[in-house]
């Protein structure tokens, strides 16, 4: 109980932080504020989708039917956070390129990225049997995380991006105060995602262990 | 005499060497992927008439026929096993590894023999002139390597999961579109034609992806093959 009272105020100060403590930024004005929340959330997406590639193949090689559920919840959590990804980029980019949407190469990687997730969850739906759907949703979880750096490294590189880009592009300028709260915001989003994790995983088990018990 | 060791490649020929057979006896997926082709290409090529194409747009649709005429063509081949109930025998002969490779072979076929019908179709009808040749050639081989090539896991696992009218489609479109993406992309510049230098990143790109997806499938199809 003690973590979630210590994430709450934790999230509750980003929150204030953002708008009273941080300066606008540079080039950016006020629109550079949602930094602090669009990129966590990215972050965490891809941390989500790769927590659900490990589950994956980790259910491949044990055959544990409980890591089947954390990768779908792990996949759940990942499209959560890459669609908040993609609302608050689309509102920075009406923002900074006056358009919501504008099929920039960053845009259609996160698109391609929701579509995928979308479709394993409509593999999942079309079937019945427990264990096939785990064993074949595994496989093309792995098979569409094995697509992620395609979409989010090398489409955005090789075709014209306007989204800034720091990765591996030498150092990033950034004022101090803001760099404080963007730091405190990601770690205040993972430990939120530890914690949805934590609660939808127990769900699902209990979900599970009825559905059980009815059939008993 | 020691018995001979075979190798998965081919092993895998023999796969390919009994789909083939089955595939000339009926000829069911070849006509399904050849007539969706067609079918697409006439309508496209008739609403098109007479207007130039611009480069951008044609090389486009000339990757939605191919991607499309696959999808209807590519699951056949798990999809039969299935239906005839040849699966038991199939996994009694082969180990996994060569049966993806043999199934894979076959899709390559499938989708060279369409490409080498389509595509001169398609710049003929829609009145197009492409400009670097060999870079052209070597886009639409790659390309088409790579959707035979993600492709054939995903049939597998289509057919698994009872075969569902569009799911092939649903499932492959996202994890092609890198691939289409780089394909359509190359395409474009070898119909304007432009110096290696500015096609070479996209050929990468192919070559990258259709490694991934042919070393990933090859890993992965024991998974989904054996239950």
């Amino acid at each position: 109980m003690i973590w979630q009272i210590i994430l709450g105020v934790w999230m509750t100060a980003v929150i204030l932080a953002s708008f009273l403590y941080v300066p606008p930024a540079v080039g950016l004005g006020e629109m550079g504020r949602i930094l602090i929340y669009h990129v966590p959330s990215a972050w965490i997406a891809v941390l989500a989708y790769l927590m659900a590639m490990v589950n994956s193949v980790s259910y491949l090689r044990k055959g544990d039917i409980r890591l089947d559920r954390q990768a779908q919840v792990n996949a759940e959590l990942g499209t959560v956070f890459c669609i908040l990804a993609t609302v608050t980029g689309s509102i920075w980019s009406k923002g900074s390129w006056g358009m919501y949407w504008n099929w920039d190469p960053r845009q259609t990687s996160i698109a391609v990225l929701l579509m995928i997730y979308a479709a394993y969850f409509v593999l999942r739906g079309s079937i019945e049997d427990s264990d096939r759907r785990a064993r074949l949703s595994a496989v093309y979880a792995i098979l569409a995380f094995l697509t992620v750096p395609f979409l989010v490294f090398i489409v955005p590189r090789i075709y014209a991006s306007l989204h800034p880009d720091y990765i591996g592009r030498g150092k990033m300028q950034i004022d101090r105060r803001m760099l404080q709260v963007f730091l405190a915001s990601l770690a205040g989003f993972t430990g939120l995602y530890a914690w949805i994790y934590q609660v939808q995983v127990r769900l699902e088990n209990l979900l599970y262990k009825q559905a059980m018990k009815r059939e008993a | 005499m020691p018995t001979r060791r075979l190798t998965w490649v081919s092993r895998g020929a023999a796969v390919l060497r009994k789909d083939l057979r089955i595939e000339f006896r009926t000829r069911y997926a070849y006509s399904a992927l050849v007539m969706f082709a067609v079918t697409t290409l006439v309508t496209v090529s008739f609403s098109v008439g007479s207007f130039g194409l611009e480069n951008d747009i044609a090389a486009a649709l000339l990757w939605i026929i191919l991607f499309f005429s696959a999808m209807a063509g590519l699951a056949r081949t798990f999809v039969q096993e299935e239906e005839t109930g040849t699966v038991t025998a199939l996994k009694m002969a082969a180990e996994p590894e060569p049966v993806y490779l043999g199934k894979l072979f076959f899709n390559i076929f499938l989708i060279f023999s369409l490409a080498i019908l389509t595509v001169p179709l398609f710049l003929v009808m829609l009145n197009l002139r492409v400009v670097s040749v060999y870079s052209f050639l070597l886009v639409v081989i790659l390309g088409c390597l790579g959707l035979a090539g993600a492709s054939t896991i995903l049939a597998a696992i289509v057919s698994k999961a009872g075969a569902k009218g569009s799911l092939l489609t649903v499932l492959a479109f996202p994890i092609l579109l890198p691939l289409l993406i780089g394909a359509i992309n190359a395409t474009r510049s070898a119909m304007s034609g432009v110096t290696p230098e500015i096609i070479r990143p996209d050929l990468h790109l192919l070559l990258f992806y259709n490694g991934m997806a042919i070393v990933a499938s090859l890993l992965l199809f024991e998974y989904v093959w054996n239950e």
